[in-house]
């Protein structure tokens, strides 16, 4: 049982012309095993709601709330909020010189577990995590995403996202620079995820693409930082056919 | 007058060396190679503090097969090298070094274990000289790890040489109680196709300054230079390294990281490079990276390059001076790792890689153990 509940979220960052309101007024809720798309041209705010989820410093909430299963959330340090259910995949995962994928993976699953996982088991766990998004298990040696091609990224963090098995994951872009096949790869993760307990699912993308892999119940159109339309999935086929620009010259 | 000898170097960075004392007037900070350092905290050793024996003892472990042996200041062995003081402390210490350590390792011989030569300070109220000589014979190979250790005011010498072939590792592991005040110079002499790898640890001491220089007697030979070091609240930690391309074909790899916590901690990198006229086909890169903990932290780093020459394979350098990367602290708690743990993890692999390549397996975990002893005083304590 989860539901991350996002009420009148405003968000800011800073310019050298001082604060900028990205996000003004974010209403959206995500009940246990909803999976919710959201969809917007560049520039609409889908990445800035991802990171202001996750609790990212560069993004000050200037008001509203978010809560998981009625906790405050934003009162949460970064990794209180993961250890509490959260997971972000990154549209762009961040590179770590010298820290092993073993050992960060263990490190992260022994922080959101509050234990140590079992080693004989664990190494088992990582290996067919890995397997299972057609990852050579020879990556566990080697230093976090560095070196990586973009579909390897991706692949890790999905990785990451079934070992870590969080309440809700929110997917920022993860589709974007993926070929077809690691697409799929990438979406069954995503759906064997989903199919592990009630999970909530926030899905974060430009194109309506992934969704013919992953099949979202509601669909947010996303535009100048708040929701423009929602619907379900029919609304994609809508973008699909005609682009956002209904919603864009609406909003200007 | 002593002898006059002239290092002739043409690098404008580097003075010309000689052993008369003359030659080296006291150094008034305005000096190019001492603009850097906190001249006061070295407790007159640049200008006329007097040497006395007794207070740094050096014990020698070493491998089988590997000589050495403790002689008279006056031996042949001494000069070697090519070593010739290029400043006033070395020649100082050139001049009041009553005895030479001589680490040999004999032709062919490749011994089992690292020789550890350690000098052991027992107080730092007077100061004291050294002189090391280490000769890694015709295709011999070897690893030497020059241990400092307790308290002392120490000026030394060391000396390499490599003879043609031969492969060595020197570690030289500046591990001093808080007060000590440490200036080492060492150089070497590569030998053809002899192959180097000259490693600089620096943790403690309240003021460490390491000169480390080598040039080639003949082609082909390779110097890979390795440091690393963890400056704390008013640590004066500084090392200038100078690799002189004097054969072709010959390569130098330097790669030197540090770690700067508490106010006053000062961390200085000189890296030059010379490739002279006859170094055709060389290659070499250089490299400095500074992860600044706290406030109150100041590491200067200076990378030179000299060409002479442009038929050579490659020449680079690299240095970059930076506080934690936020980002990847975003990264690691968002997967639920608290943050001094991410702090510990970012810090780890920021010298994980080095101390790979340092590749003596006796000193990796004494070096992961000093990096996390030094991390508790501060980083993580802080928070």
């Amino acid at each position: 049982m989860a539901t991350l509940e996002i009420k009148d979220l405003h968000v800011s960052v800073d310019t050298e012309d001082g604060p900028k309101e990205i996000l003004k007024g974010v209403n959206l809720t995500i009940r246990d095993g909803e999976t919710h798309a959201i969809m917007g041209p560049n520039g609409s705010g889908k990445s800035t709601l991802a990171y202001s989820i996750a609790g990212h410093p560069k993004y000050h909430v200037t008001s509203g709330s978010v809560t998981l299963d009625g906790i405050d959330v934003l009162a949460m340090t970064v990794d209180e909020r993961a250890r509490a259910g959260l997971f972000l995949a990154m549209q762009y995962p961040v590179e770590v010189p010298g820290v092993s994928v073993t050992n960060f993976l263990r490190t992260a699953k022994t922080a959101i577990d509050g234990e140590a996982p079992k080693l004989r088991t664990w190494v088992k766990e990582v290996n067919a995590a890995m397997d299972r998004v057609k990852m050579d298990t020879a990556f566990a040696t080697r230093n976090v995403n560095e070196g990586f091609s973009g579909g390897e990224k991706k692949r890790h963090e999905i990785v990451q996202l079934e070992l870590l098995d969080p309440k809700v994951a929110v997917l920022d872009e993860t589709d974007s620079g993926l070929d077809i096949d690691a697409l799929k790869i990438v979406s069954e993760g995503v759906n064997r995820f989903k199919q592990n307990g009630d999970k909530g699912v926030l899905l974060i993308t430009h194109y309506t693409r992934i969704l013919r892999y992953i099949t979202p119940d509601f669909v947010h159109v996303f535009v100048n930082g708040q929701v423009a339309e929602e619907g379900g999935p029919e609304l994609a086929d809508e973008l699909e056919a005609n682009g956002y620009d209904r919603f864009v010259s609406a909003a200007v | 007058m002593g002898q006059e000898v002239s290092l002739d170097v043409s690098s404008h960075l580097h003075p010309a060396g000689s052993f008369d004392l003359a030659d080296h007037p006291v150094p008034t900070g305005m000096e190019e190679i001492w603009r850097f350092t906190p001249l006061k905290r070295l407790r007159g050793l640049h200008d006329s503090a007097p040497f006395v024996d007794g207070a740094v003892a050096v014990k020698v472990e070493a491998s089988p097969d590997v000589v050495v042996e403790h002689l008279a200041a006056d031996a042949a062995v001494r000069g070697i090298s090519g070593l010739v003081p290029t400043d006033r402390i070395s020649a100082r210490a050139w001049d009041a070094a009553t005895g030479v350590t001589v680490v040999r390792i004999p032709t062919e011989v490749v011994a089992a274990g690292p020789t550890v030569v350690r000098h052991i300070g027992s107080g730092s109220d007077t100061a004291s000289a050294a002189h090391t000589v280490i000769v890694a014979e015709k295709f011999s190979r070897a690893t030497v790890v020059l241990d400092f250790e307790g308290s002392a005011t120490l000026a030394d010498n060391v000396e390499i040489l490599l003879d043609d072939g031969a492969e060595l590792t020197v570690v030289s592991l500046q591990d001093w109680a808080d007060d000590a005040v440490h200036q080492s110079t060492q150089h070497a002499r590569v030998g053809r196709d002899a192959t180097l790898k000259h490693v600089s640890v620096s943790f403690g001491g309240d003021l460490v300054r390491h000169d480390a220089t080598a040039e080639f007697s003949g082609p082909g030979g390779s110097v890979e230079m390795l440091g690393m070091y963890f400056a704390d609240e008013g640590q004066h930690i500084e090392h200038r390294l100078f690799v002189d391309h004097t054969a072709p074909r010959t390569k130098s790899n330097v790669v030197y990281k540090g770690a700067l916590q508490g106010q006053g901690a000062h961390t200085v990198w000189i890296g030059n490079v010379l490739i002279r006229k006859i170094a055709e086909g060389i290659e070499t890169y250089e490299e400095n990276r500074n992860l600044v903990l706290t406030d109150g932290c100041r590491a200067d780093s200076v990378p030179n390059l000299e060409i002479e020459t442009g038929e050579i394979e490659g020449a680079g350098h690299a240095s970059a001076t930076g506080r934690f990367d936020d980002e990847q602290l975003f990264y690691l708690r968002s997967r639920g790792i608290e943050e001094f743990e991410a702090r510990r993890l970012v810090v780890h692999g920021f010298f994980h890689d080095l101390i790979r390549r340092i590749g003596v397996e006796s000193l990796e975990s004494k070096l992961a153990e000093t990096v996390e002893a030094e991390l508790s005083k501060n980083v993580l304590k802080a928070l």
